[in-house]
């Protein structure tokens, strides 16, 4: 079997008397999408912000490739590959499309404390954004600015935005939260042919899109993992019916 | 746009030509005040151009920036102090009055200060890191104050402008010139800085750190560089202006010097390359031409203050931007 590529341990997180991470375990394999479901207030983001290093966890571990990172803060867990989107859109409002993938090759590449030379009319990292752009659809918008885009835009930008920081796993908050129809299937199709390349974990609300692309499924109950498999097994699984998908109404 | 593109380096020019030429046109039109009151307004422009690196590109609000202006002065200062007494500072520095060794001592000590107060006051943000700028700045400032030694409350009088080799440095013209020059040299160097790669991350620290972090950025080093590399152009200018006044005072590092930086860099235009020195020239003739009716001339220029937070966009720099966009 594949060792996993994100291994999650105990990890533990209470706000006050609130326990909102309730000694998870998780493993995220190579070349799988890993669904995070659960209702609302689950814990489900406090889970992502944690294994991305913006929240300590009160306790556990959690092991990229086999190394822990409980110690590396977010920018150098980036470093090691592990990138994240956000459930509401976080880019720069006041930098074009292009400037916003630039700013992720060019901290991929280092060589950030350079002061004197012009880096607009530097290929190497202009030449990279647009590529990625062109390859996401967006090439016509590259000159645009973010704050004029719309949300399904947003959210695909968001997606190339952390791909430019060359991921081998990737955290999803609701890639597909406020898509159109036509567009969460664009999204389901892009987030399918990155697969191989690419491990996530896929928090996400759309069942369809779930059951679609999940290689795995957990269930994640105020704060506890209650169940985790393939998604037929969770379609089955009656306490996740219970706790979840609602008793007896097909899953939807 | 483009044409304001085109333009921009084209007016850059022509004011650089306007600014050799003018002692000789003060002169002709027997307004020899003028030429003081320009090359203050160059030295401010300085020093709020490396203030709005931090405040304006980083969206960091440093309240305390006077504190390295004035250490900046009060090297020229003290370094000549030593050079006249013969003494050496701390008993091994030997005190000097060439410019070409106190400027860039100037800018090196400013530079270290602002590490230190940068290390210590990043660690915070927000309402938190204007204050603790702030209080830096007024420790600093209490220092000078209790430093008998260097004339505390009443400052130190610098008899005779540094030299520079080959210049007469006594002469108000030759000292217009070297401010110019180094104006100059700043400007160009931070026209360079702000297209850099550096100063791409600085806009996106800005925009949202929540963002960069994301994307693999450790944001307190990059902080703390552009919060020294705007302490070094305080610093710079401070010297300059110790230079020019002949005259290094507590007043330099008082906070109210620290917000006419800020009131600079908003008239002008936050974030852009040549706002600020437009914003240290409004201030300056303002400050000449409604102190000239009333002493109470602040309150005029905070009345303008508020017309330009208000109603302009961007200051000074958008204005003038607009206007010229609607004729063309």
């Amino acid at each position: 079997m594949n060792a996993p590529i994100l291994a999650v341990r105990g990890l533990v997180k209470h706000f006050g008397g609130l326990i909102a991470t309730d000694s998870v375990d998780l493993d995220v394999l190579p070349g799988q999408i890993h669904a995070l479901i659960g209702p609302n207030g689950a814990g489900k983001t406090t889970l992502i912000a944690q294994l991305a290093g913006e929240l300590r966890p009160n306790g556990g571990s959690i092991a990229l490739d086999g190394r822990t990172i409980d110690a590396l803060p977010a920018a150098a867990r980036v470093a090691r590959g592990l990138a994240r989107t956000f459930q509401i859109t976080c880019l720069l409002p006041d930098c074009s499309v292009r400037d916003n993938v630039a700013i992720a090759v060019q901290i991929r590449q280092g060589h950030s404390f350079r002061f004197l030379r012009n880096a607009h009319r530097d290929e190497g990292l202009r030449g990279e954004a647009e590529t990625r752009l062109a390859a996401a659809g967006l090439a016509g918008r590259a000159d645009e600015i973010v704050a004029n885009l719309s949300h399904g835009e947003r959210k695909q930008l968001e997606l190339v935005v952390a791909l430019a920081t060359r991921p081998r796993i990737l955290l999803l908050d609701e890639p597909m939260a406020g898509l159109g129809h036509a567009e969460s299937q664009q999204m389901i199709k892009t987030l399918r042919a990155l697969k191989k390349d690419v491990a996530m974990l896929l928090v996400e609300h759309d069942m369809e899109a779930v059951f679609q692309l999940a290689d795995r499924i957990s269930v994640l109950v105020y704060g506890r993992v209650i169940a985790s498999g393939t998604a037929d097994e969770i379609r089955r699984d009656p306490e996740v019916r219970k706790a979840y998908l609602g008793d007896g109404d097909e899953a939807c | 746009m483009s044409i304001s593109k085109l333009g921009r380096p084209l007016i850059a020019l022509a004011v650089l030509a306007l600014l050799i030429a003018l002692p000789l046109l003060a002169e002709a039109m027997g307004q020899p005040a003028l030429t003081s009151m320009v090359a203050r307004i160059l030295i401010y422009g300085i020093a709020a151009a490396s203030l709005n690196i931090v405040l304006g590109y980083g969206g960091m609000v440093s309240f305390g920036h006077a504190a390295f202006f004035g250490i900046g002065g009060y090297v020229v200062g003290i370094l000549y102090a030593h050079h006249a007494s013969g003494d050496p500072l701390l008993g091994f520095i030997p005190g000097t009055n060439q410019l070409l060794i106190t400027l860039p001592a100037a800018i090196l000590v400013s530079g270290l200060a602002a590490l230190v107060i940068g290390a210590l006051s990043l660690r915070t943000s927000g309402v938190q890191f204007i204050m603790i700028t702030l209080a830096f700045a007024q420790m600093l400032f209490f220092l000078f104050v209790s430093l008998k030694a260097y004339g505390g409350d009443d400052g130190l009088i610098i008899r005779r402008a540094n030299e520079v080799p080959w210049l007469n440095m006594r002469d108000k013209q030759t000292v217009y010139y070297v401010c110019l020059a180094v104006t100059t040299v700043f400007f160009i160097l931070l026209w360079r800085f702000v297209n850099s790669r550096f100063a791409n991350v600085l806009n996106g620290l800005r925009q949202s750190e929540k963002r960069m972090a994301a994307i693999g950025l450790p944001a307190y080093r990059y902080k703390l560089a552009a919060f020294v590399i705007s302490g070094m152009g305080a610093g710079c200018a401070g010297a300059l202006m110790a230079n020019f006044l002949r005259f290094a005072s507590p007043d330099m590092l008082h906070w109210t010097k620290s917000g006419e930086l800020m009131v600079m860099v908003i008239l002008g235009g936050v974030g852009t390359l040549f706002g600020p020195l437009a914003g240290a020239a409004v201030y300056i003739a303002l400050e000449s031409i409604l102190a000239s009716w009333t002493e109470y001339w602040q309150l005029g220029v905070g009345m303008i203050l508020l017309f330009v937070v208000l109603y302009t966009h961007g200051g000074v720099q958008a204005l003038a931007q607009r206007l010229v966009g609607r004729q063309t």
